[in-house]
């Protein structure tokens, strides 16, 4: 993060869970972002479904001031995506690339091997929700 | 673009040459040999350009026209072509840049550098 300047880093799940953040300074932006990221792979697998080609390894999108980059990848336990903000100023596109390559390959390299994924439970579902909507309404 | 680097490439010594976009650090095209990571050089190259275009602002040495950077088993020479030698807001330019051998003849690397930017101004 601090090599490319990047600004916001989230690390997370196909279905929108973190699993690790850096820049952000609330709770509810990382899930806002969290559930937004996850809802555009959703889109772009489903629209490179329809053109029957592979998932797009990665969406950029630029302003004028910032940019932002959305990359998924497929580690031992499932897909992770990376979303990165960045500041044109002090960064570009190749650059977050270069370094959302370096860490693609060592969360592969970090992922566990030759485990099966635990079933999600009913319980684990409702308390995980149950936290995430108190921290969204600040209870 | 590919006579441009073609005659880069040409200059014994050199071990390749890209156009390199230097808001993004993104290749346009390339020319090296294997082993080395054109999308590295292009991503850090293009960093390095914008932070010395700041820094020759800021010393009111106004735009580079042409940097050399000497490592101990090769060098890195560039070239800003088109908008990225001018000031902040330059907007779309294209870097020339080649990675030669240490002992290379820079003169003539940096005569064919200049003249493939002068093709993208």
């Amino acid at each position: 993060m601090r090599e490319a300047s990047v600004r916001l880093v989230l690390v997370l799940t196909p279905a929108g869970q973190v699993l690790a953040q850096s820049g952000f300074s609330r709770a509810v932006d990382v899930m806002s972002a969290a559930a937004l990221a996850a809802a555009i792979v959703a889109s772009t697998a489903e629209l490179a479904r329809q053109l029957q080609q592979p998932p797009f390894a990665a969406l950029s999108h630029q302003g004028p001031k910032h940019g932002f980059f959305l990359a998924s990848f497929t580690a031992e336990r499932g897909s992770l995506a990376v979303l990165a903000v960045y500041d044109l100023d002090v960064s570009s596109l190749g650059l977050v690339q270069l370094f959302y390559e370096q860490l693609a390959a060592e969360l592969k390299a970090a992922s566990p091997k030759g485990t099966v994924a635990k079933q999600v439970l009913a319980a684990d579902f409702e308390r995980e929700l149950t936290d995430s909507l108190n921290t969204l309404f600040g209870r | 673009m590919s006579t441009a680097l073609d005659l880069i490439t040409r200059v014994r010594g050199v071990r390749g040459a890209m156009l390199v976009s230097a808001d993004d650090g993104i290749v346009v095209a390339e020319q090296l040999m294997e082993g080395i990571k054109g999308s590295a050089v292009a991503a850090l190259a293009a960093s390095l350009a914008g932070r010395l275009r700041r820094a020759m602002e800021a010393a009111g040495t106004g735009a580079s026209v042409f940097w050399h950077l000497q490592g101990e088993q090769g060098a890195l020479l560039v070239v800003p072509g088109g908008k990225a030698s001018e000031g902040a807001g330059g907007g779309a330019g294209i870097l020339v840049v080649a990675v030669a051998e240490p002992d290379v003849n820079i003169g003539l690397v940096r005569l064919e550098l200049l003249r493939a930017a002068e093709a993208f101004i």
